[in-house]
């Protein structure tokens, strides 16, 4: 009878095959160090051993059930939204006049106010992004952070473009909103949002004129790939979405811009408006595959073009996590709970086998090794060189991700990035005025001196615990090299040999790894 | 050791002790191995080999994000132009008009293009699309990466290199094998047109970046980095996988830092405009100067995309067409001063073109087809094509006259010696654009 019970229990966990469940017995340092680098940017020992010990259920509901964690709330008013105004309507008409006039003192006077207006605007985008990445590197709430950076990549809006640093700061608090909430909703609120609705010039497209931009991407980029829908429903599309603009930093329906005529759309009709939009999109299951398939390449590994081409198991696991998505009405956390939680997730052939994105990496490094995190600015610029600067995605489509990070030139940006948190070398050639900020790397060697004590003294031990830490495994060609420098250097484990190791561990191929 | 005490180690006693070719190295791969050894070579020795593909280079600049080619090479003979571009269009007399009776003529931001015209050194081909025009950014650049309408497979200089590098004595679409090293991108990311299976670009942005500063930390790091970077594929590692092309392109790094970093820190005796693409094109150039093997280099210049507030004659087009002009003009003058000019050629394109068309925002919309600008003493120089009719338009878009992959055969058959019929996956009928 008991074991009956638990059996019905466990299959009813296990879902069915292709999502089986992980058991708790499968579940010890490596999955939970797995687990941390890819929910959220890695963790230190004892986070690692913490959630090993945890077990499965409790380590992913830990790292999903972000609410039950406080957190300062983000205020309103945290950056200035003013910096941006457009100007009133009484300055319009000083300026045309001035103009109209030939009052050039009084032109120049407004062009030198709009330009230092644009250099506040820069200023505080810099303070935006340092603000975001220090959320990264000390919230409680990892996954939350990652889901922010994921829908970022997704809805990929660029302040390059739209030059208005507070929309793009309400655009990321709603990207934290619904970090794990619902996607459906999350489509509704981004045809809204300033800052997308000027990314793709939706600001003045108007009835009779339509701009294609947004109405094109809401379906290639944001919702069901290309191939789900035709030329003519980006016409008629972008006739729903006439009308949506925005003042200040709100929303603002402008019916009189609005094409309210009847329209097809995806197989819709009616006289549909922005909404009318995106319940036809959300109506198709290539949305909750598209979805489905972005959040597995961004937490598992990445797809081939076709999905055809993809094994078995795979194929087999995103049509489930896709039936999931779509059955829940696109919440997203029951669907990342089936995924952490299968023993899919776990496979040894991804396990260690995604390329960290420079956020990952920086981020990473900062949580993982604990070191000094020395100064924002220079890991801004840094994961810029490494083709990540957040709040400027390259493009509409996001970050491409993968191999597409990792080039001759990008590999050593990534080590010298991590030979400046290590040490305070500044990454940009030669500079005198090294952070002398010192790391003090012993706290992480305080779990291996735990579990074995005396073992933190040798270097063989020593090497073997921070390979398997820091890459996941302790390949003999890279253990014996280091046991060599221990050697040379005084064969004894002290912090600046530690350091020593850890740079060159950071430098090796394999870390770029999680 | 005190890691933070670097006194005992200079940096110039680093690079007199730590730069030593890892090309006796087993593990380097053997184009890398190759192009070490041909480095000694000059280019002067290079061209005094008229006729050997090695003696050949290419250069690509993309121009991302959709030219505007109606503005850029414009027919001021036309009045449905001024028609359809009434806030956009360059006025009959500010054009710089291409010769009599070719009823075209550059966006006047593009004087130093007009220069490279006047002199005999710049192809103007016309109209250049592909069919079923795609309107998409990343489908569009994909496709002319590719060379394949699906926009799917390696990139077609990828795709060159594979067929050239990797053949056992005779390259795959049967020339002889180069010494060859894999293509140089300047940028960020390396572009998709540069991505062979085999073979996978070099790319950076700026050469003091590029190698690795821990080694200033301390001398005892020197030799483990070596030994952890350089080492290669390790035996057990499934090739295909990202631990094995991270291992790889960790080597392609080490190797090619040392080459690349003594190349550039050459001063040109040309001053070169103070902009992005002409500082790395200024990069190009002292690499050709320093003789390094490479038959391929490509740069970028994005911000094409005006859907807005894009300008007539001056602003935001006009800029980044002054920035364009500026740089391949600068570019041909220090080569022609290295007596390199001869050997390169240059080419230029964008994903597509924009509609005929303003929209309501002071901007354009993405079209189809638009003009290629060829450069250098061997293109055969002047308009080629004539200009898509402003009448007889698809969906308010350019027809296109001249496929692209034409243009590329061109270049593959006439210029880098190789077969385009392999490399294209097709035939194509090439567009005449070297000299005879």
């Amino acid at each position: 009878m008991h074991s009956a019970t638990s059996e019905s229990a466990r299959t009813r966990r296990a879902g069915s095959r292709a999502l089986a469940s992980i058991r708790d017995s499968d579940f010890g340092h490596d999955q939970a160090r797995h687990l941390l680098w890819r929910a959220g940017f890695g963790g230190s020992p004892e986070q690692v051993q913490t959630l090993a010990a945890w077990g499965p259920e409790r380590a992913v509901d830990f790292l999903l059930d972000t609410d039950k964690i406080p957190t300062d709330p983000v205020k309103a008013d945290r950056f200035d939204k003013d910096i941006m105004r457009p100007p009133t309507p009484a300055e319009r008409r000083d300026y045309r006049q001035a103009l109209q006039r030939r009052d050039e003192d009084a032109v120049a006077k407004f062009r030198v106010r709009r330009q230092e207006a644009q250099r506040a605007d820069r200023r505080q985008m810099r303070q935006i992004q340092q603000w975001w990445l220090t959320r990264m590197i000390e919230t409680p709430r990892p996954l939350e952070e990652k889901m922010t950076l994921f829908w970022h990549g997704h809805f990929a809006t660029s302040y390059r473009t739209i030059e208005n640093s507070y929309h793009m700061f309400v655009q990321n608090q709603l990207f934290r909103k619904h970090a794990l909430g619902n996607f459906a909703n999350l489509l509704f609120r981004i045809i809204r949002d300033p800052a997308m609705l000027a990314y793709l010039d939706n600001n003045d497209s108007r009835k009779g004129k339509p701009n294609e931009n947004l109405a094109r991407e809401l379906m290639e980029l944001f919702s069901l790939g290309v191939g789900n829908y035709t030329e003519q429903d980006i016409k008629e599309g972008a006739r729903a979405l006439t009308g949506y603009t925005f003042e200040d930093d709100q929303f603002v329906f402008v019916a009189n811009n609005h094409d309210d005529g009847e329209k097809h759309i995806l197989g819709r009709s009616g006289r549909l408006d922005g909404d009318g939009f995106v319940t036809a999109i959300l109506e198709r299951r290539a949305c909750a595959r598209f979805i489905t398939r972005k959040l597995y390449e961004f937490f598992v590994a990445k797809l081939p073009t076709d999905p055809g081409d993809a094994d078995r198991p795979t194929r087999d696991a995103l049509h489930e996590l896709s039936s999931a998505f779509l059955r829940r009405r696109y919440e997203v956390k029951p669907v990342l709970r089936r995924l952490f939680l299968s023993e899919h997730f776990y496979r040894p052939e991804i396990i260690n086998q995604q390329i960290k994105s420079p956020a990952q990496l920086a981020v990473g490094a900062l949580r993982s090794l604990g070191t000094p995190v020395r100064d924002l600015s220079i890991i801004l610029d840094a994961m810029d060189l490494m083709g990540q600067s957040i709040f400027f995605p390259p493009s509409v489509k996001g970050w491409d991700g993968g191999r597409s990070w990792i080039n001759t030139s990008t590999l050593f940006v990534r080590q010298n990035t991590m030979a400046f948190l290590l040490t305070g070398k500044k990454p940009h050639g030669y500079d005198a005025l090294a952070d002398q900020e010192k790391y003090d790397p012993t706290p992480l060697l305080s779990a291996l001196a735990s579990a074995d004590p005396g073992a933190e003294r040798d270097p063989a031990r020593v090497v073997d615990f921070l390979l398997r830490f820091t890459i996941g495994s302790a390949p003999d060609h890279a253990a014996s090299t280091l046991r060599q420098f221990v050697a040379n250097n005084g064969g004894r484990i002290r912090p600046d040999v530690v350091t020593g190791l850890l740079l060159l561990i950071t430098a090796m191929p394999e870390y770029q790894l999680c | 050791m005190d890691l933070h005490n670097a006194n005992a180690f200079t940096r110039r006693e680093f690079l007199h002790k730590g730069l030593v070719l890892a090309s006796a190295s087993a593990a380097v791969p053997a184009f890398i191995q190759s192009s070490a050894l041909a480095l000694p070579r000059t280019g002067a020795a290079l061209s005094s080999l008229p006729g050997v593909p090695q003696d050949r280079i290419l250069l690509v600049v993309q121009l991302g994000g959709g030219n505007d080619g109606l503005n850029t090479v414009i027919p001021y003979i036309d009045d449905m132009y001024y028609r359809a571009r009434p806030g956009l269009g360059i006025p009959k007399n500010a054009v710089l008009q291409l010769g009599r009776g070719s009823g075209v003529g550059l966006h006047p931001a593009m004087t130093g293009m007009k220069e490279l015209f006047d002199e005999g050194l710049c192809a103007v081909v016309q109209g250049v699309g592909y069919p079923n025009p795609n309107r998409s950014h990343f489908k569009s650049m994909d496709i002319w990466q590719t060379a394949d309408t699906s926009a799917t497979g390696d990139g077609w200089i990828g795709r060159y290199f594979d067929a050239e590098c990797c053949g056992s004595g005779k390259g795959e679409s049967g020339t002889p094998e180069a010494q060859s090293q894999p293509g140089i991108a300047i940028g960020r990311t390396a572009p998709l047109a540069m991505q062979g299976r085999k073979v996978k670009p070099i790319s950076f942005e700026t050469a003091e970046l590029f190698r690795w500063t821990g080694q200033d930390v301390h001398e005892a790091l020197v030799d483990p980095y070596r030994q952890v970077t350089r080492r290669g594929l390790v035996d057990g590692i499934d090739p295909d996988s990202n631990a094995a092309f991270l291992m790889r392109t960790a080597l392609d790094a080490q190797v090619s830092s040392d080459l690349i970093r003594k190349a550039v820190r050459r001063k040109s005796s040309v001053e070169y405009p103070r902009s992005g693409l002409a500082q790395q094109m200024a990069m190009v150039a002292s690499m050709i100067h320093a003789g390094l093997p490479t038959r391929v280099y490509y740069v970028t210049l994005g911000s094409f995309d005006t859907h807005a507030g894009q300008g007539a004659a001056q602003g935001r087009h006009a800029n980044l067409l002054g920035q364009f002009a500026g740089a391949v003009r600068a570019f041909y003058a220090d080569l022609k001063a290295q007596g390199n000019d001869s050997r390169v050629l240059t080419m230029s394109f964008s994903e597509f073109g924009r509609r005929v068309g303003q929209n309501a925002s002071g901007g354009t919309d993405h079209g189809t087809a638009a003009p290629m600008f060829l450069c250098g003493p061997m293109v055969r120089p002047g308009v080629i094509g004539k200009h898509p009719s402003l009448r007889d338009l698809d969906n308010g878009d350019l027809k296109f006259r001249i496929d692209f992959r034409e243009v590329y055969a061109g270049i593959l058959t006439d210029w880098l010696k190789a077969d385009a019929d392999t490399i294209l996956k097709r035939h194509f009928r090439r567009a005449r654009i070297v000299r005879a």
